[in-house]
């Protein structure tokens, strides 16, 4: 059961050094229940995917085709079936924080240091719900009390600056879900934290995914977390997707050269103690001038004359696991 | 990180004025302005030649005798507030009484009156004319005998509404302007940051005094003038700050929860870059009665006979030469308050800006 279809999604920059394509041509589906993690380097255009489908790429961004649809809730009184990128600005917000909602990489300064925690959750609350201040005050306490930050009636009372960045992160996931959304897109949630409280909120993530039925876009540069909390796994590389698949089948065979260079550069127990870390050779291009053909190709150790000429579309190899190269075989392991 | 429990949480300005209450002269300068503040509106209680209260027997119109209660300097003190005050005359007695001149009709040792402590009314002459200081007229008399203490009250009236007032009014569109101009950025911010370099060359002195050429020398529309043009380092504050916050997390973080542009400008952005132009209003205030009493020395002020600090200067230049004594309490009023203004506006940047914050804390 799909709940978000994104297809074609292309979103460009028109700056005065030129049109940078920071997404192209990006498809992938978000299943009900799911989570999904949108994995690749910094300026690769997955941040920039997921807040087009929130219509909050600001100017001079613009979404230039292809279309997100959002399925319709089988609860009555919800918008059915929509194309998101077709949606007025008004249509929009009441999409925002109410079907989808998000949540940022810095949860210091994600929370308005004005207001107290309560305020801010009720407020997320009151926007899309109609029901009274009190009711939702409980709404908010119990939603706090949900994301297990203890002794949620007074946390409730107090100012951001007052909560830990890990308590910062859990109140803004209570926002988030305070309004029982079906899609939670998380632009890597967990970076800012520590390695422990990291652990913790992908914890609590699985778990109010069980509670729920929420579907997760999740965004991270960080394998580790993948392996944590994936169900499917989009590589992207310099604005387009390289590798789809599920996760656990990514982890034992990834296909793309990139892939691989990304798993072979992590450090592992069992590897040769004199090695350095692997490394993929040169930086991520410049998205004004990106290479002819495969965008990869000046890195790829397994680059032919071929790769320059012409780009590769996704083609699936093995099965549900589409890839994006023209070199590798199918049946190729590691 | 408080486990106190029922502890009221600290918010921003509520952390501020911790740190404020910590420098001595910023709380001298604050309670200076409390005071100011206090003399303005309770002036009908302070300086007035009518009682606060007395108790006088009066035969009416239709011979009716009656020995009461009166409030007239209550009365008058409390008709100053907006709403409430009109609506006093038609209240219900005691405070309603009073339609009678008090003069006229008390009789000492039948009637008793409990009289503020400058028993004169600031626009009342008297044959008693410049003279110094003494016990009856404690900062002495002008030229048409009016008791300067009288005047000196009620000219703090006329300076703490012209600061507060005008740069309420600049304050309302500065505030406004600048954060629209600072979250929709593009040709509003365009349009807005030219407003405001326009205003921003208007020498505000002249222009007021030309505004005056055609407009009745009236003190509202000397607050209105002062309002519309000294709004633009609000504006420009405010837009700093909010072109600031705009990148800041929470407020993608409110646009992703479904918040409208509107309600993210005014609720979320606003009130955090509400502390800079806190501090340029509170000097604007010190500006503002600085520009009255310039007005009123040259005239274009507050119009005689009604009293302001800068009028009391200007009847006192006149004898300057020979009876000096009106002009020391006049300047060390617009001295002093304009001083606490700014020495209030200083503690608050103090405490508001993070850069000096480690100091006195």
């Amino acid at each position: 059961m799909t709940l978000l279809d994104i297809r074609n999604l292309s979103v460009e920059f028109h700056t005065e050094e030129g049109i940078v394509r920071a997404v192209d041509e990006v498809s992938f589906d978000i299943p009900r229940g799911k989570t999904v993690c949108l994995v690749g380097e910094s300026g690769c255009g997955k941040s920039v995917s997921a807040y087009s489908l929130l219509g909050l790429v600001s100017p001079p961004g613009r979404v230039v085709g292809g279309e997100a649809l959002l399925s319709g809730e089988t609860l009555p009184g919800k918008e059915t079936g929509q194309d998101l990128l077709k949606l007025s600005e008004k249509g929009l917000r009441s999409i925002r924080g109410n079907r989808i909602s998000m949540i940022f990489q810095e949860p210091m300064t994600s929370l308005n240091p004005v207001f107290t925690i309560g305020d801010q959750i009720i407020e997320a609350i009151l926007s899309h719900q109609a029901m009274s201040k009190g009711k939702a005050r409980r709404k908010a306490i119990s939603m706090l009390e949900q994301v297990k930050i203890p002794a949620p009636e007074q946390r409730v009372d107090e100012y951001p600056h007052q909560l830990s960045g890990g308590m910062r992160q859990r109140a803004l996931i209570a926002m988030a879900l305070a309004t029982e959304p079906d899609l939670l897109i998380a632009d890597e949630p967990t970076t800012a934290l520590d390695v422990t409280i990291q652990a913790q909120i992908l914890e609590l993530l699985k778990e109010l995914q069980a509670d729920t039925g929420l579907s997760v876009l999740f965004i991270t540069h960080d394998l580790g977390v993948v392996a944590e909390i994936a169900d499917e796994v989009v590589v992207m590389y310099a604005s387009r997707v390289v590798e789809k698949a599920p996760a656990r089948e990514l982890f034992a065979n990834p296909l793309h050269p990139y892939t691989r260079g990304l798993f072979n550069s992590l450090p592992s127990l069992g590897g040769s103690a004199d090695g350095r870390l692997k490394t993929i050779e040169g930086s991520v291009p410049d998205p004004l001038a990106f290479p002819t053909g495969c965008k990869f190709w000046p890195r790829c150790e397994l680059a032919v004359d071929g790769c320059r000429e012409a780009e590769p579309e996704l083609r699936t190899l093995a099965a549900d696991h589409p890839v994006a190269c023209d070199v590798i075989e199918g049946d190729a392991d590691d | 990180m408080t486990e106190k429990g029922n502890e009221k949480s600290t918010g921003f300005w509520r952390t501020a004025w911790k740190r404020y209450r910590k420098s001595r002269m910023g709380m001298l300068a604050l309670a200076f302005l409390g005071l100011l503040a206090a003399i303005a509106f309770f002036a009908p209680m302070i300086a007035n030649d009518e009682p606060i209260v007395c108790r006088m027997e009066y035969t009416g119109a239709d011979g009716t005798t009656t020995n009461e209660l009166y409030f007239p300097g209550v009365k008058e003190t409390l008709r100053q507030l907006p709403w409430i005050g009109p609506a006093l005359f038609s209240a219900p007695p005691p405070f309603s009484r009073m339609d009678f001149k008090f003069k006229k009709h008390f009789k000492p040792g039948r009637d008793w009156a409990i009289m503020p402590p400058v028993p004169f009314n600031p626009l009342e002459t008297s044959e008693d004319r410049i003279q110094g200081y003494s016990g009856r007229h404690w900062l002495g008399t002008d030229e048409l005998g009016r008791d300067v203490m009288a005047r000196l009250i009620y000219g703090t009236q006329v300076s703490m509404r012209v600061g507060f007032i005008s740069m309420g009014i600049a304050a309302l569109i500065g505030l406004c302007l600048g954060a629209i101009a600072g979250y929709f950025g593009g040709w509003v911010d365009m349009i807005i940051s030219r407003v405001i370099e326009i205003f921003m060359c208007f020498p505000v002195f002249f222009l007021i005094l030309a505004v005056l050429a055609w407009f009745p020398p009236r003190i509202e529309n000397i607050m209105i003038i002062i309002g519309l043009t000294r709004w633009v380092g609000i504006a420009r504050l405010t837009r700093g700050e909010v072109l600031r916050l705009r990148e800041l997390e929470y407020t993608a973080a409110a646009r992703a929860l479904g918040a409208g542009p509107f309600r993210i400008v005014f609720r979320h952005l606003l009130p955090n870059a509400l502390a800079p132009a806190m501090v340029s209003i509170t000097f604007g205030i010190a500006g503002a009665i600085l520009v009255e009493s310039g007005l009123s020395w040259l005239g274009f002020g507050v119009q005689a006979p009604n009293p302001s600090w800068g009028n009391i200067l200007r009847d006192g230049y006149g004898l300057m030469a020979t009876t000096p004594h009106m002009i020391p309490p006049a300047c060390a009023a617009i001295f002093l308050a304009v001083l606490c203004f700014n020495l209030v506006g200083d503690t608050l940047r103090d405490v508001i800006d993070p850069r000096t914050r480690g100091r006195g804390a």
